[in-house]
């Protein structure tokens, strides 16, 4: 069965208006996202994509326009935990070891310790790291934490998982390694996700559907569907096809940087 | 993880150790052989033997040493203002950062108070408390230490990662959740690295405000009067009790750093 997940009609996100340092941040966001869908959003700096993952995070509210997800409000959604969150840096508190990291959303939300453990334990072992939870997070790697971190965001089985370029500050072979694993996590959890990234080639390997963005203001100027068969693997990069999509994107990202 | 063996601690204090031996040893040598009078600098040997003479009553019971009284009365005053100033800044600093409004308000005084001499109010402290009252010398130190712990403690609460910010609110924590899981953990860093030097500061605020007089058996006493009496050895002593008790104090506050915060004591041993 597909429901909608995310549901924005014309959405429109303006900071600071009425003032000279206003700034159109979003303009007509119009995107709706079923279940099981993994779908990226790509576009230079300044086109609003982390804007637009705030939205529907609801850690910042809409101008206008209507949104929705789990066919909730986004602060509804929030407050029943339907989404979990990835940033470009891991953000694990540095005095809690790795397993008391995952475990803290499930302690703000009162679960009981017996549970809390299981759960844990069981998002440790979904990114592989069973056995690193009495680990320190300085003393893992930075493609380590980033794992820690979306065991976190998993620990509560969301429905939807929200990605900040998360992996944008790790090497390229890491990044390719992690690219890997996070298909294998969303095979396995059923979890919608929306990407956000910098890197195209990042985008078409991992996504169902990859929405280009265009700066100033903030716009979806075109949405790709990925035909590349699945399950992914390292030699998908090296598929003709892959290569025309990658040039049909970029292609698409210039267009869009022509126009201004 | 592995500790550190003994013996490689003991090689690294090597080169230190070195040191303190050339220093104290050209401080003897410069002194016998410049013939330097006792008033202007004493050898350390002369320094070391009053001491010990002092540590020997102490410890012998035979009569009682002035000097290791005075190092109580001391003691006390500056571990007593030490509490109350640390506490009270820490609180103020907890209750203020509550609302972003007064402790903005109010941070610019506290920075400002900080560059005070405060120390020039120990004549006041003298007439509001009684010149040998404890409370008097026990205030300047409070009011010394409040401040840096104040200051401190505000910036660790409110310097916090954002992203670790919006990772709570996404989790739909309270404020006071916040406070306790984010904010606090957060300012710990902070809030030692002003204990320690509060540490020194507390000391070094209750010697000082005793120069402005007090009980006979405080260590400021005691180093003014043997200095006006010319026992230049035995005021030196009394300096050199004050540098032990800095210095305990502020390993004492060290060891409490690194018990409470294991994280950053392997953190920055490992770097």
């Amino acid at each position: 069965m597909t429901t909608k997940v995310i549901e924005a009609r014309e959405i429109n996100k303006v900071f600071n208006p009425g003032r000279e340092e206003q700034v159109i941040a979003l303009q007509d966001i119009d995107l709706s996202v079923t279940s099981g869908e993994f779908v990226s959003l790509i576009g230079p700096s300044g086109c609003g994509k982390s804007t637009l993952l705030r939205l529907i995070a609801d850690l910042i509210e809409p101008s206008t326009g209507e949104l929705q997800v789990n066919g909730k409000s986004p602060h509804q959604a929030r407050i029943d935990r339907d989404y979990g969150m990835v940033f470009q840096a891991a953000t694990l508190l540095e005095w809690r070891n790795v397993r008391k990291n995952i475990e803290l959303p499930l302690e703000i939300h009162g679960f009981a310790r017996q549970e809390r453990q299981e759960k844990a334990q069981a998002a440790l072992e979904l990114v592989e790291l069973g056995s690193f939870g009495d680990h320190w997070p300085w003393q893992l790697s930075g493609g380590m934490q980033q794992r820690v971190a979306i065991a976190r965001a998993l620990v509560f089985q969301p429905s939807l998982l929200l990605m900040d370029e998360p992996f944008g500050a790790l090497d390229e072979f890491t990044r390719e390694r992690m690219n890997m694993e996070l298909l294998r996590i969303w095979r396995e959890t059923d979890t919608t996700i929306l990407f956000v990234t910098h890197s195209i080639a990042e985008a078409i390997f991992l996504s169902s559907r990859v929405i280009v963005m265009s700066p100033r203001p903030g716009r979806i100027t075109s949405v790709v569907d990925i035909d590349l068969p699945r399950p992914r693997a390292f030699e998908t990069r090296a598929r003709p096809r892959f290569h025309a999509l990658v040039a049909e994107v970029r292609e698409v990202l210039r267009d869009a940087h022509v126009l201004e | 993880m592995k500790r550190k063996s003994f013996r490689s601690r003991l090689q690294r204090l090597v080169p230190t150790l070195l040191v303190a031996i050339i220093f104290l040893g050209a401080w003897e040598l410069g002194v016998h052989l410049l013939g330097i009078r006792e008033f202007i600098l004493p050898p350390p040997s002369s320094i070391l033997s009053e001491f010990s003479e002092e540590l020997q009553i102490f410890i012998g019971a035979s009569g009682e040493s002035i000097l290791f009284s005075a190092a109580r009365a001391t003691l006390w005053s500056a571990v007593g203002g030490f509490v109350i100033g640390c506490g009270a800044g820490i609180l103020t600093a907890l209750v203020t950062s509550r609302w972003t409004i007064i402790s903005e308000a109010t941070m610019p005084f506290a920075i400002a108070a900080n560059s005070v001499p405060i120390i020039a109010f120990a004549p006041i402290m003298n007439n509001w408390f009684g010149i040998t009252n404890p409370a008097s010398k026990m205030a300047i130190v409070a009011i010394i230490v409040f401040f840096p712990a104040m200051i401190n403690t505000v910036r660790g609460l409110t310097l916090v990662d954002p992203g670790q910010l919006e990772l709570m609110e996404s989790w739909a924590a309270s404020p006071a959740r916040v406070l306790r899981t984010l904010r606090i953990p957060n300012a710990l860093p902070f809030i030692f690295s002003a204990l320690r030097v509060a540490s020194s500061l507390s000391v070094i605020g209750a010697v000082v405000s005793e120069f402005f007089g007090g009980p006979r058996a405080t260590l400021g006493v005691y180093i003014t009067q043997e200095a006006s009496g010319f026992n230049f050895a035995s005021a030196w002593s009394a300096i050199l009790m004050a540098s032990l008790i800095g210095i305990t104090f502020y390993l004492v506050v060290l060891l409490l750093e690194r018990w409470l915060m294991p994280w950053h004591h392997s953190m920055s041993d490992s770097g």
